[in-house]
This record gives C-alpha cells, structure tokens and sequence, in this order.
C-alpha cells in the first residue's frame, strides 16, 4: 500500500518488473537502474508510463541527466538509518527537475516520512495496517515552520524573519 | 545581557519538537515502537542507555548559557536526577540517572529556558562547539556566537541530513589562538578576513579522534561569509553519498577524506558547490542576517573599570592564595578593568566535570551579579564567568573559594580532561576517573612548579576524554580481563595541534600515577625556557621518555 505526502491511502497501480520479466503493452512497469542502463533504447518507445527503481548507491551523475524521461522514480531505503536516499531526492528535485512522482521504498517508518516529504518525496511503501494504527499521516504535520530551504519550497524561519524585518523597516 | 532570545519561530518549533518526542515515547511505552526503532529517535533527543540507568544529553550551543538556563539545569539534576550534573568535552551536560517516562517532562522543562536534547546523539549534527571565551577575548576577529546560532538553527532536524553514515560535529573559532580544538572535528570554520578585508572562513574538514585519530585538513582557504552554509551543505552532501556504511568504525568523514585524499575530496565539494544554482540563493546568508542575529549577542555596556586595578593590586599584594588563584583562572578581556574567569570544576579527588545542584545555582547568582548573567562551558569541562569587573575578583574568588569551585588549576597538571569511563559508559573498557582523582592529588602539590600541563583521558578507544591530543594522554583498555592504560606524549589540540606518541607498553592502574611522574621529570630535565610539553617533545622526540620508562622496568 502507498501513502501519499497528503496523508492518504492508495494502491499501487504500477507493476514492478524483475529485470527478466517483460511488459504487456501499455501497462505501467518500473525497471531497474541496471535495465535501464543495458537498453536505454528498448524503453525510449514512450508508448507506457515508464518508472525507474533506484539504488542508493548510483552517483547523481549516472542518473540525473535521464530523470526527466520517467513519470515514477522508487528510491530505496535498504534500513532506516541509511541516508543516502535523502540526498539523491534533493538532486532529482532541485538540480535535475525531475517533476514525476518520487517514491520511498525499503525500511520507510513514521518518523522518517517528515524528512522524506522534505526532500521532495510524493509517496511512501508502507505496512497500510501499522501506518493506519500508529497514525502516521499525522507525522507529516506536527512541525508547521523549518529552519532549512528544501524541496517542499516552504519558506524557511530566515526569510521569514528576514521579510518582517524589512517591513518593519519600511 | 546579550544572549540569543528564541522569537516566535523558534519557541513554537521546539514545542512541536517535544511534543513529538513525547509521542514517541507514548508509542515505546506502549509496545507499538520496537527498541531498535525507538532507539534512532530517542538518540535524536539525546537519549542513552548506559550501564545502570538512561543518561541524557542536553546540548548547550556554543557553550553559551544565561543564568536563567543554568539554574534549569540545576532544576532538573535536582528533581529528576541524583543532584548533579556532567559536563562534558563537547560543552554538553549529561544526567546520568534519569528514567524514560521522565524524560519529555524534562525536555518540556528545559524548552522553557531555550535548552533541548535536539541530535545530541544519532548520526546528524552534534552540538556546534566554540571558543569559552567568544565575545571577550581580547584576541577574536568578532564574536563567533551569532554564527554558531546560524548554524544551530539551520542544522536542527535537517531534512538530508539526518541519517548521515555517522557523527558530525562543527566546530567555530574566532580567534588565531585556536581555544576551541578545531582540528579534531568532523568540520571546522575559522573566521577570518581575506586581503580585501571581507569576513568569511577556512573550512577544514576530516578531524576526529577515536580509533583512527586525524586531524582536519583544510578544504577551502576562504568562502565568503553569506556562502557559509551553501558550502557547508555542499560538504555534507559529498559525506552523505560516499562516506561508509558497511563498518560503524569507519564512517566518520575522517575516513572519506583520507581514503579519497584531501584533493579528491576537494574536488568532489567544488563540484558540488559549483553546481548548486538555485540552492545557493536558497541557502544566502544575507548581511541583514548576521546583522540581526549579532545584535542579540551585542557586548553587555561594561562600565568605566579603569580604577579597579589598584584595587586588585592591594588584594593580590595582601593574599598570595588569591594571587595565585588569578595567575591561573584570571584570562585577559577585551574591555578595560575586566576579566575572563574560569571555574575550576577540577578540585582533586572530585570527580571530573562534575557540578551540583547547588554549585550550578550559586553560579547562577554569582553570573547575574557579577558577569551580566551569562556563564560558559569549556571543552576542558570547566565553567567560565566570562566578564567580571576585576574589583569584584577578591569577593568571586571567596565565594566561589565557600563552594570549592576556586581551585587554582586552570590549565596545570591537575586540570584534566577525564571521560565518565567504566563507572558509567557502557562503551568504556575500563574506569578513568578514579585514574584522574589519584593523578591530579598527586600533581597538585608540584603543578605550578611544572607549569602548563594538559592531562587528557579516555576509558576507551572512543577518545572522549581526547587522549591523543593531550600533553599526555591516558587510554584505558581492557588487556585478560584486567584494566591496563596505554600512555603517549607530545599530543596538542590547539593551532599547532598534534598527535601524542605512545612511550610503550600500557601499564596497569597503579602504575598510572608514577609513570606520569617520570614522563614529567624527563620533560622538566629537558625542557628549555618557555618550553611547553608539546615544544620539548617536538624538539627531542620520543626516545628520552620512553628511555626513562624502559629503565624503570
């Protein structure tokens, strides 16, 4: 089951293809970095939503340039505390202009999902039952204001401090 | 006072902050958290469990308190611990006897006087350390405060940076004589003015102590002030992709940058710099900023002192305990007929860093009458008033003399650096502080007669009493079951730091005490005029003190 950064519940309508499964026609399929690398060609047709499954471990470099050309990218969170994931996030969002939705897969817990929507995640691989029990849309509102500029584009406590003063200034 | 007042922003975030903790904590009680996942957040609010009891750690930024916080700290050692308090070489305090259902009501308490727990554990940003002396020093470039609150604020529950491979701590100094150890942490900003004359800082990167102790190298001579913390993420961001996973043991930066080699790594943060774009603007420090924000720490108008030297001059010429006790707690300040003091917590046979209830509020009350209500913490766990009128020296030092807080060691033998060891970590591999105690009663008596003197100890490899850097360093291992010390020499942690030479084989517990005497009487034999520890060994090496010990076995 996904959770979206809203705080709602869906289904998954994207099948995940193991890198030796073929696709039906048009049907919405994610495929490997790996797959993606070995035949850019096969999956330029553009006749499917096409996604693209990450691991933490491939530099910006590799992927960012090709980002665009996906409607999905799943970055992964093999365990909780590694956060690699976080950066590459940043990257796809800030740098690469990647306007797709961007999923969290892995070791995804509640109170992760703050930093993870920060850094521009969408959508979220969770255990529907434990995330519905333990409330976890509400971990996504119990800060209302950040200290750091991130890719929620929220305005952080400087410039808003900045712009009071300013108007008092004025 | 000066010191910097949360507005609205900041109150209502740390609100939310403890509100969220004590949900966590709900959850764990509960059973709906497993330890393991629990663990990351409780460490997220400073939360150990230690040997015999859960310890919590209160990060105090840029070791910098008002009275009003100092006597919360002194509420909270009274009412939910055993009455006293740690402090510890990262300007931190630490309750060592706390229990879990306790804690938010703590935090919710120390959120009252702008203290929290935020990342004072966990694999994020530590506390951001500096100079004890910031705002008074007569030798500082500006007072590095303001920004170390810049950075605090924008390092809080950092969202990319969280679950970095491990540790980070920052450190910022101010001044060429470098009080703040720069060189043993993760990333260390000099403030410093380039030859146009403008304001930014060298950033070094890589230092730490523990198993593999390196010292930081400098990445970037000069970034410009408002560049700061662009360049700052931009370092982080290289860390957070490639530093190690696989082996707890190697996952500090230190490693990254010594296996990429500082050029590699250079070249990787240039990169990254350079390719930020809108970012950048994002991450702009604007001179209003810094304008606003060192205006909250603005110099307390000291009044006209200059006729307080006579006075002090009767009282020093009257009384030679007091005379020595200013020779060596008593620093120079900035502005005229003032004077930087520092409080001995180091009085021998008590236990290292240590404070009570009681001592923590007496300074409390001595801060608001004498030094503007402000009070700091030291990385050598000592306490600092940092600006006393210098008539009002002979009145401090009596009543700081009544609580045993005026003992004169500042920076002598028996001011040693000591971690809580094996009577309370569950990392340690054997004690130090009773190695401190029995060190420091032994040294007290010929310690001026040695001059300065940095002693520093750990009870494990972990290096928390920052042992390799010490004039000589004490680690204590676990060697069949027994405890054994290994001891080097020569080590510095200020702007020529270094790292100390082991003299040969570890020695058992009571052996502690007369090896360092005859390390110290080959330093005395050998030193010339003005020769510190450090410059001795530099110039003669290692042989003459492993020599002496050789021939003692």
């Amino acid at each position: 089951m996904l959770l979206d950064r809203n705080g709602g519940f869906r289904p998954d309508s994207w099948r995940h293809l193991a890198d030796d499964e073929a696709p039906a026609d048009g049907e919405a399929v994610t495929i490997s970095f790996k797959r993606w690398q070995a035949e850019p060609e096969r999956w330029s047709d553009r006749t499917r939503p096409l996604g693209l499954r990450l691991s933490n471990d491939v530099p910006p470099a590799a992927f960012g340039p090709a980002a665009t050309r996906f409607a999905l990218i799943v970055l992964n969170f093999p365990r909780f505390i590694d956060g690699r994931a976080y950066s590459q996030a940043r990257l796809l969002r800030g740098r690469f202009g990647f306007k797709g939705e961007l999923r969290a897969g892995g070791n995804v817990l509640r109170d992760q999902l703050m930093f993870m929507a920060r850094c521009g995640f969408d959508s979220f691989e969770v255990d529907a039952e434990r995330a519905r029990a333990e409330n976890w849309p509400q971990a996504f509102r119990e800060f209302e204001q950040f200290y750091q500029p991130a890719a929620d584009r929220r305005e952080t406590i400087l410039r808003q401090r900045l712009r009071s003063w300013q108007t008092a200034a004025e | 006072m000066a010191l910097y007042r949360y507005d609205e922003f900041d109150r209502k975030f740390l609100e939310e902050r403890v509100a969220q903790y004590r949900d966590q904590v709900r959850r764990r009680l509960a059973g709906q958290l497993s330890e393991d996942e629990f663990r990351s957040l409780r460490l997220m609010n400073g939360l150990y469990l230690q040997l015999h009891a859960y310890m919590l750690r209160i990060s105090i930024p840029y070791g910098t308190l008002s009275s009003a916080q100092l006597r919360g700290l002194a509420h909270v050692a009274r009412r939910w611990d055993k009455g006293y308090g740690h402090f510890t070489t990262r300007q931190n305090i630490q309750y060592h006897w706390i229990r879990l259902e306790d804690t938010p009501d703590i935090l919710a308490h120390l959120a009252t006087v702008q203290l929290h727990g935020i990342q004072t554990s966990g694999n994020s940003f530590r506390n951001i350390t500096t100079d004890p002396f910031a705002g008074a020093a007569a030798d500082e470039i500006e007072d590095p405060r303001p920004y170390g609150e810049i950075v605090r604020q924008w390092s809080a529950l950092h969202p990319e940076f969280s679950f970095l491979p491990r540790k980070f701590k920052i450190v910022l100094n101010a001044a060429p004589d470098d009080r703040a150890a720069v060189k043993i942490h993760d990333l260390g900003l000099n403030l410093r003015r380039n030859e146009k004359g403008e304001l930014g800082f060298e950033v070094l990167v890589g230092g730490g102590l523990g198993r593999t102790p390196i010292l930081a190298q400098t990445v970037r001579d000069f970034v410009p002030r408002r560049d700061v913390l662009a360049y700052i993420t931009a370092c982080l961001r290289v860390y957070n992709q490639y530093g190690r996973r696989d082996n707890l043991f190697k996952s500090r930066v230190k490693i990254l940058v010594q296996s990429l080699g500082i050029e590699k790594y250079r070249q990787e943060v240039e990169a990254e710099y350079a390719a930020m774009g809108v970012e950048r603007e994002e991450l702009d420090l604007p001179d209003a900023v810094v304008a606003a924000m060192q205006a909250q720490f603005a110099a307390p108008s000291y009044p006209d002192a200059s006729g307080d030297e006579a006075e002090l001059n009767q009282a020093l010429a009257a009384e030679p305990d007091f005379a020595r006790w200013v020779k060596y707690n008593v620093k120079p300040h900035k502005a005229a007929g003032h004077a930087i003091v520092v409080v001995s917590l180091k009085q021998p046979g008590k236990v290292t860093g240590d404070c009570s209830a009681s001592q923590m509020e007496l300074l409390a009350e001595l801060a608001d009458r004498l030094s503007f209500g402000e009070i700091r913490i030291t990385h050598d766990q000592n306490m600092v008033l940092p600006h006393v009128r210098k008539a009002a020296l002979y009145d401090l030092w009596l009543q700081l003399g009544a609580a045993g807080l005026a003992t004169p060691n500042i920076g002598l033998a028996s001011d040693i650096i000591c971690c809580p060891g094996m009577d309370y970590c569950s990392l340690a591999t054997a004690r130090s502080i009773p190695i401190a105690q029995a060190l420091a009663t032994n040294l007290a008596q010929r310690e001026q007669e040695i001059g300065p003197l940095q002693i520093k100890i750990s009870g494990c490899i972990n290096a928390c009493g920052h042992h390799h850097v010490g004039h000589i360093g004490i680690l204590g291992l676990e060697k069949n079951g027994a405890e054994s010390y290994q001891i080097t020499v020569g080590g510095s942690d200020n702007a020529q730091a270094a790292l100390g030479g082991i003299v040969g084989p570890a020695v058992a517990a009571h052996e502690v005490t007369a090896t360092v005497d005859r390390l110290i009487d080959v330093y005395l034999r050998l030193r010339r005029d003005g020769e510190q520890f450090p410059d001795t060994y530099r110039r003669v090496g290692l042989a003459p003190f492993k020599e002496a010990l050789v021939v003692a076995r």
